[in-house]
C-alpha cells in the first residue's frame, strides 16, 4: 500500500466504527456543554465594576492618597522617614509596600497618573500607566520629587536633599489642566501559603514642599472594588500632621490586577473546563483505535495488507490526530466565543484576551486533545490492552490536572507537576502574564504556568512521540 | 447461586489483575493520605485529610469493577459463563457480590492504613473511638463498595472496558474540577450533591459536612443502584 492508501485505510476503519465517532463526536459536544455551563451558572450582576487602565487591563487602584490640585505644571517633593508594615494575619514584610509622591489626573479608578515612591523591600521606584516599573538608585534615600511638565512626569531621588538622581520619566497622557498631586501609601496583600493576607501600612512624610493650591484632602481612592479585597479588620486609611510632618496609613496597590487579586475576573481556560471531559473521551477513542484490532484480530489482516508496520502505525497516529483536532477545535471555537458571552450577559468581568491569544488558545486546546488521543494510540500499541491504556494515560493526564487544582497544593509541587508530566500542556490555555512588581500566587491554580504555551504542548508532544517510537519497535520486535 | 460465586471467587483469584488492582488501592489511599497528612498545615479536619487518599484510590477499584465484566467481553468468555450460568441475574450478582466482598476487605485495610499514617503525622490526630470518625471511616469503605458496584453497572451497559473506565472516571472526577470554574453557588452546591464522588465522599467530613454524610452516600448509592439496573436490564435484553 503506498501511504496515500494506508492513511485512507486507517481513515475508513475510523469513520465506519460508530462508538470512534460518537467519542470524538461527544469530546467537541463536551466542550460546548462545560462553557455554556460555566458562563450560564455565573452570577455577579450589580457588584461594582472593574477598574482598567490605559491599556484596557484590569487593574488595582485603590490606595490612600493625600492630594490638592496642582494647575499646569509644578513639582513636589518630600522626606519619608519612616515605612512600617503590618499583616494581621500572617507573615510581617510587605516587600511591595509603597508610600511617596503622586500625580494623578483625578480619584477616579484607572486614571493616568505617574509616581515616584520608596517601598518595603525593593528600593526607590518609578511607576505609571499601571504596568511601567523602573527601579531608582541604590543606597540611602531621603527624599523624593516629582515635577510635572506638560505630559511629561519626571521622578527624582536623593541622598542628601540637594544632589538629585533622575529615577524615570514618563510621557502620561490625558493627566489634564488640573492634576491631583499629593502624597500616597498602598500595602497590597502578601502571599501566605496558597493564599494572601491583607496588609496596612504607615509612612512618615516630612518637609513637604512644592506647588499645588488650597488644603490637602485625605481620601481611599476605590475603596470599594473587586480588585482590592479592603483594609484588614480593625484597620483603617488616615493621615495625621501638618506639611513639615504628615503620617498617613493606607492599604491597597496601585498596579496590574493579576489572578488572585481580582477573585471574580472569568478566565478563558474557565470557559474551556470541558476540556478535562473531552481528554477521557479521545483517550478512550485512541486508545480503542489500535487495541481494537488487537481484540478482533483484525491486526492481523492490517498488517498483511500493509506488512510496513511502523507506516500502519503512522497512518493511524496521522488520522487520529487530524480528526480528534478537527473536533477539538470546532468544540473550542463554537465554546469561547459563546461561554465569555453568556459570562458577561451574567456580570462576569472576563480578563481581556487578544484574538491572537484566543486563537492560540482554540488552537493549542485542539492539539492537546489531538496530541493526548495520540498518546493513547501509542500506549494502546505498546500494552495492546485496552483497560490498561486507557487507565495509564487517563492517570498521566487527568491527575495532573487535578493535582494542579488543588488550592492548597505547595507552588513547588504545582509547578513541577506542570513541568515534567504530561499535564503540562494545559500551559496552552494560559491568558495571565505575571508581574515582577506585584507579589502574588504565580501558581498553576491561579492560570500561571511554569512554561510557555507552546512549550507545555511540546512536553505532552515529547511524551507522544517517544511512545510512538516504542510503539513502532516494538510492533517490530513482536508476532501481531 | 452457591456455584456462580464460586466460579466467579475462582476467576477473581486465578488472575493476577485484580490482587494488583486492589493492592493498588490500598497502596493509593495510604500513600495519598500520608503525603497530605504531612505537607498540611492546619488540619481543620483531621480525619478528612487522612481519608483523602480514597479521592485516588477509588481509581484502581473502578478498574478493577469494569474489567470484571469488561474483560471477559474483551476476551468472550462471557460466553462461557453464560452457558455455565445462564441465568443472568444471578451472574451479575455473584459478581456483584464478589467484588463488593474483595472491596470491602482491601478499602478497610486502606481506611486502617490512612489512620495509622494520619496518627504519625497529624499533630492532633482523629481516634476510632470518636463517633464521626467511625462514621467517616465505614462511610470511606462503604463508598468504595458503592464505586466498584458503579463501575460493575457500568460496564455491563456498555461491554467494553476502555469505554467503561473513560465513563466512570469522568463520572467520578468530572465534577469536582468543573465545579470550581462555577461562579454561582447554587449551581456549584446543585452539582456537588448530585454527583457521585461529592456526594458520598460527604461522609468523610467529621466536622463540617457540606450535606448530610448519608444522604450523600444514598446518593452515590443511587448512582450504583441505576448502573446495576441499567447494566442488568441490557444483560438480560442483548445477546452477549
Amino acid at each position: 500500500m503506498t501511504p496515500l492508501q494506508s492513511l485512507r485505510a486507517e481513515w475508513t476503519k475510523f469513520r465506519t466504527v460508530r462508538g470512534w465517532m460518537v467519542g470524538t463526536v461527544a469530546a467537541a459536544l463536551m466542550i460546548v456543554l462545560f462553557a455554556l455551563l460555566t458562563g450560564a451558572s455565573s452570577d455577579q450582576k450589580g457588584a461594582p465594576p472593574v477598574p482598567v487602565g490605559p491599556g484596557g487591563e484590569p487593574v488595582t487602584d485603590s490606595f490612600y492618597f493625600v492630594h490638592r490640585p496642582l494647575a499646569g505644571n509644578g513639582s513636589v517633593s518630600v522626606s519619608v522617614s519612616a515605612l512600617d508594615s503590618r499583616v494581621p494575619e500572617g507573615p510581617g514584610v510587605v516587600p511591595w509596600a509603597k508610600a511617596g509622591l503622586i500625580i494623578k489626573q483625578s480619584t477616579r479608578q484607572g486614571s493616568p497618573y505617574a509616581a515616584v515612591m520608596v517601598t518595603g523591600g525593593h528600593g526607590v521606584r518609578m511607576q505609571d500607566g499601571f504596568v511601567h516599573d523602573t527601579a531608582g538608585p541604590r543606597g540611602p534615600v531621603r527624599r523624593l520629587r516629582l515635577d510635572r511638565a506638560g505630559d511629561t512626569v519626571t521622578g527624582y531621588a536623593s541622598a542628601d536633599g540637594s544632589t538629585w538622581t533622575k529615577v524615570g520619566t514618563a510621557r502620561v497622557r490625558g493627566l489634564g489642566a488640573t492634576a491631583q498631586i499629593g502624597l500616597f501609601v498602598a500595602s497590597p496583600p502578601v502571599v501566605d501559603g496558597g493564599g494572601t493576607a491583607g496588609s496596612v501600612s504607615t509612612a512618615v512624610f516630612e518637609d513637604l514642599r512644592g506647588h499645588g493650591t488650597g488644603d490637602w484632602t485625605g481620601e481611599q481612592v476605590g475603596a470599594e472594588s473587586p480588585s482590592f479585597a479592603g483594609y484588614p479588620d480593625n484597620t483603617s486609611g488616615s493621615y495625621t500632621g501638618t506639611d513639615a510632618r504628615l503620617t498617613v496609613t493606607g492599604a491597597g496597590d496601585i498596579a496590574p490586577a493579576v489572578g488572585d487579586s481580582l477573585p471574580t475576573g472569568g478566565h478563558l481556560r474557565d470557559i474551556l473546563t470541558g476540556t478535562f471531559a473531552a481528554l477521557i473521551a479521545v483517550i478512550v477513542v485512541g486508545a480503542l483505535f489500535v487495541t481494537a484490532e488487537y481484540r478482533h484480530r483484525m491486526i492481523r489482516l492490517t498488517l498483511a495488507a500493509s506488512p510496513g508496520r511502523g507506516r500502519m502505525l503512522v497512518a493511524k497516529a496521522v488520522v487520529l490526530w487530524v480528526v480528534t483536532f478537527a473536533a477539538g477545535l470546532a468544540g473550542t471555537a463554537v465554546a469561547a466565543p459563546l461561554g465569555e458571552r453568556l459570562a458577561r450577559d451574567h456580570g462576569v468581568y472576563m480578563f481581556p484576551v487578544s484574538s491572537s491569544t484566543e486563537l492560540r488558545v482554540a488552537l493549542g486546546t485542539a492539539a492537546l486533545l489531538a496530541t493526548a488521543s495520540v498518546l493513547a494510540l501509542a500506549v494502546g500499541a505498546i500494552l495492546r490492552n485496552s483497560a490498561a491504556a486507557v487507565t495509564a494515560v487517563i492517570a498521566a493526564i487527568v491527575l495532573p490536572y487535578a493535582l494542579i487544582a488543588v488550592p492548597f497544593m505547595p507552588a513547588g509541587v504545582s509547578k513541577g507537576v506542570a513541568t515534567v508530566t504530561p499535564g503540562a500542556a494545559f500551559a496552552v490555555q494560559q491568558t495571565l502574564v505575571p508581574y515582577d512588581q506585584v507579589a502574588s500566587n504565580y501558581t498553576p491554580y491561579y492560570g500561571y504556568y511554569p512554561l510557555a504555551p507552546w512549550a507545555g504542548l511540546a512536553v505532552l508532544a515529547g511524551y507522544a512521540v517517544v511512545s510512538l517510537v516504542l510503539a513502532a519497535v516494538l510492533l517490530n520486535r513482536r508476532d501481531a | 447461586m452457591r456455584l456462580a460465586l464460586h466460579a466467579e471467587w475462582t476467576k477473581i483469584r486465578t488472575v493476577a489483575g485484580p490482587l494488583w488492582l486492589l493492592l493498588g488501592t490500598v497502596a493509593a489511599t495510604v500513600a495519598f493520605g500520608a503525603v497530605a497528612t504531612s505537607v498540611v498545615t492546619d488540619p481543620g479536619d483531621p480525619t478528612k485529610v487522612a481519608l483523602v487518599g480514597a479521592d485516588v484510590g477509588q481509581a484502581p477499584v473502578a478498574v478493577l469493577a469494569v474489567l470484571l465484566i469488561g474483560g471477559e467481553y474483551g476476551s468472550g468468555t462471557v460466553r462461557t459463563t453464560l452457558t455455565a450460568v445462564p441465568r443472568r441475574a444471578v451472574v451479575l450478582t455473584a459478581k456483584a457480590v464478589t467484588l463488593s466482598g474483595l472491596v470491602a476487605v482491601a478499602g478497610t485495610a486502606a481506611v486502617l492504613g490512612s489512620l495509622v499514617a494520619g496518627r504519625f503525622n497529624l499533630p492532633d490526630p482523629a481516634s476510632l473511638a470518636d463517633g464521626p470518625t467511625l462514621r467517616a471511616s465505614a462511610g470511606t469503605v462503604l463508598y468504595l463498595v458503592l464505586i466498584a458496584l458503579l463501575g460493575l453497572g457500568v460496564a455491563t451497559a456498555v461491554r467494553d472496558s476502555a469505554t467503561g473506565i473513560g465513563i466512570v472516571l469522568a463520572l467520578l472526577y468530572i465534577v469536582p474540577i468543573v465545579s470550581q470554574t462555577i461562579g454561582d453557588p447554587h449551581w456549584q452546591h446543585l452539582l456537588q450533591h448530585i454527583a457521585p464522588m461529592t456526594a458520598g465522599l460527604a461522609v468523610q467530613s467529621t466536622t463540617d459536612p457540606p450535606m448530610n454524610p448519608w444522604a450523600g452516600l444514598a446518593v452515590t448509592a443511587g448512582w450504583a443502584a441505576a448502573a446495576l439496573l441499567t447494566g442488568g436490564l441490557l444483560l438480560h435484553a442483548r445477546d452477549a
